[in-house]
């Protein structure tokens, strides 16, 4: 049973009459990486606050180790450390003392609370900017801090809200190996993220949602699968026929059919033989191609096809 | 720096069902809880010396625009008039500071470092009971500075030096019970601008409406009903000036202490209720 880091079972959360968090269940094994995935406003921020004890659910339940996040809170929070999805640090204290103060609080000695932030500092590789004022940290570097400062207690399950929005490529990359230490050290880790190909890096398994609500929760190749063992990309020369074939397409293949820089149609397919019924259909309008794919799918594609919206490609 | 990011050192993490864990926060865990919280407060004001500018310039400028503005009028001469407005300034800008604290804790609260502090295994009340803490320290501040620019301006307390050191104590007693209405009302309102305003909205009737700058005597008749018989402040102010003057403590001491009290018993639980619940 205690296999189980994280238990959630139709978690619910309502600002007035905005159902943010709308029966949510989730069951992530010990020592795994968990990708929570979806668009601005899906809940997933809520979601986490629930699981970090931050707030309560106006209705279902959640065990964190086995333990229950409203009546064994404090066993709880022994458990967890959270990075949120806003700098959570003090902008007026240097990173040395930020630390400190963490540590002080999650019962170091003085002098233990020193050696712990001096090792962060060094494997986050902020020892040189140990004793600078947060203003002059640049955005990756607050970031180190701030996930740093969650690792304080070496605690056995991580939250990261959006680690890596906002960051840079190539920050970026660190921070995905960071991760996938921690897990390798021991830890579970439960992220959310805008990005469809962080999760299909890190993630074991994934859970989609939208509105909060669950719409998917499955292996980064297990939603593939679900959604369509192929992808179909479809290029049309005039960007005037894209509608009369995408109408076309999702006549024959009975799914949605994705449309983007104005002359590119893509679409999950289950059988390739569909393939010659579409470009048939296609030439006898008179619809002239000049690309035909097929592939495995993105996960863009699969967020598309579980929720019918293209927002989350975009960025910032 | 490139790659340093990469955990190397293999912290092995102790899995949660070997962990020892308790659901109680020790009273010694809160209190040690509270005095980082304490520390953290004053490493920022020192870090943002402006932050003193009202317990500093404010108290000294008040000093000397009410000396001069009203001290002749009032009691016929500047000397006269320093026993009676010293008292008065303390209170005020100690009631001033009160209405900082609140809204200083309002942004706190309003910050996403709030969220970290409540996923940590602390004492839920530790980062207000820290915060107020960390102010009595601003309080004292602000004792000597209006001590010493009285003494400055010619102000000799008969009761001498140890009256002062009480009066101080005292005061800042008082403005410590005061201090968690004030949190009380910044944390309940919309907004720490709202914050603010509802601050001065406190401090503004207390003070003026009582004997902290002029004897009550002067004040029209209602007024000087609220100011003798029902404001608290009244009451400390009186109990400092007797302090001061004669080295005594009186009714008006035991008053301005049951007060205190009284508004202890009714603010803390509320402002640990309104803390507790946001968010
Ligand atoms: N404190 C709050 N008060 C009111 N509405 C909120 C609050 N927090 C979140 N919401 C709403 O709940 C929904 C989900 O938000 P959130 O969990 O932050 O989404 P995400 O993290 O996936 O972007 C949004 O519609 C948001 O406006
Ligand atoms: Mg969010």
């Amino acid at each position: 049973m205690t296999n189980l880091a994280i238990q959630a079972n139709g978690l619910v959360k309502t600002f007035g009459n905005n159902r943010a968090v709308d029966g949510v269940d989730l069951k992530i094994p010990t020592g795994s990486i968990c990708g929570v995935l979806g668009p601005n406003g899906a809940g997933k921020t809520t979601t986490i606050n629930m699981l970090a004890t931050l707030s309560k659910p106006d209705a279902g339940s959640a065990k964190i180790f086995g333990y229950d996040v409203m009546k064994e809170t404090q066993k709880v929070r022994q458990l967890i450390g959270l990075t949120g999805q806003f700098a959570s640090i003090d902008e007026t204290l240097t990173a040395m003392e930020n630390l400190m103060i963490f540590g002080r609080l999650h019962g170091y000695s003085r002098k233990d609370a020193k050696r712990k932030a001096n090792e962060l500092l060094e494997e986050f590789a902020l020892t040189e900017a140990a004793n600078k004022a947060l203003s002059q940290f640049s955005g990756g570097m607050r970031r180190r801090l701030d996930l740093a400062a969650s690792l304080l207690s070496n605690p056995p399950l991580i939250f990261l809200d959006e680690p890596t929005t906002g960051l840079d490529p190539r920050t970026r990359t660190q921070m995905w190996s960071t991760i996938r230490n921690l897990v390798k050290n021991g830890s579970t880790v439960m992220l959310t993220t805008q990005y469809l190909d962080e999760a299909d890096q890190l993630a074991d398994s994934i859970v989609v949602i939208d509105k909060g609500r669950v719409v998917a929760n499955d292996t980064p190749d297990g939603l593939k699968k679900s959604v369509g063992e192929t992808s179909l990309q479809i290029t049309v020369k005039s960007a005037d026929s894209v509608l009369d074939a995408a109408q076309i397409i999702e006549r024959i293949l009975k799914t949605k059919v994705q449309i983007s820089e104005s002359s590119e149609l893509t679409a999950p397919m289950n059988n390739t033989n569909k393939l010659t019924d579409i470009l048939t259909a296609l030439k006898e309008v008179g619809i002239t191609l000049t690309n035909v794919n097929l592939r495995q799918p993105t996960l863009d594609e699969v967020f598309f096809a579980l929720t019918g919206n293209t927002e989350v490609k975009e960025e910032n | 720096m490139n790659n340093a990011l990469a955990l190397d050192k293999n912290i092995a993490i102790t899995p949660a069902s070997e962990r020892e864990l308790k659901n109680r926060v020790s009273v010694w865990t809160a209190i040690q809880n509270t005095f980082t919280f304490a520390h953290r407060t004053l490493l920022k004001s020192i870090r943002n010396p402006e932050s003193f500018m009202d317990v500093t310039i404010m108290p000294i400028m008040f000093t000397l625009v009410f000396t001069f503005l009203f001290g002749g009028s009032v009691s016929g001469s500047i000397a006269n008039y320093l026993p009676i407005i010293i008292p008065g300034i303390l209170i005020q800008t100690l009631m001033t500071s009160c209405g900082a604290v609140g809204v200083q804790m309002r942004e706190d609260m309003d910050k996403s470092i709030t969220n970290r502090f409540k996923s940590m295994p602390i004492a839920r009340v530790a980062p207000l009971a820290g915060a107020l803490l960390a102010d009595i320290l601003r309080f004292i501040v602000a004792g000597i500075v209006i001590f010493t620019m009285g003494a400055v301006m010619g102000y000799k307390p008969e009761a001498g030096i140890l009256a002062v050191v009480a009066s101080i104590l005292f005061m800042t007693l008082i403005a410590w019970g005061l201090s968690w209405m004030f949190t009380f009302t910044a944390l309940s309102v919309r907004s720490s601008t709202a914050a603010s305003t509802t601050g001065m909205l406190i401090m503004f009737p207390l003070c003026f409406m009582s004997n902290a700058f002029v004897p009550s005597d002067a004040l029209p008749s209602a007024l000087r009903f609220f100011a003798e018989h029902i404001n608290p402040v009244s009451k400390a102010v009186a109990a400092v000036r007797q302090i001061l003057s004669d080295g005594t403590v009186g009714t008006d001491f035991w008053m301005a202490i049951v007060s205190v009290i009284v508004l202890l018993i009714i603010f803390v639980p509320l402002t640990l209720k309104v803390y507790t619940k946001k968010g």
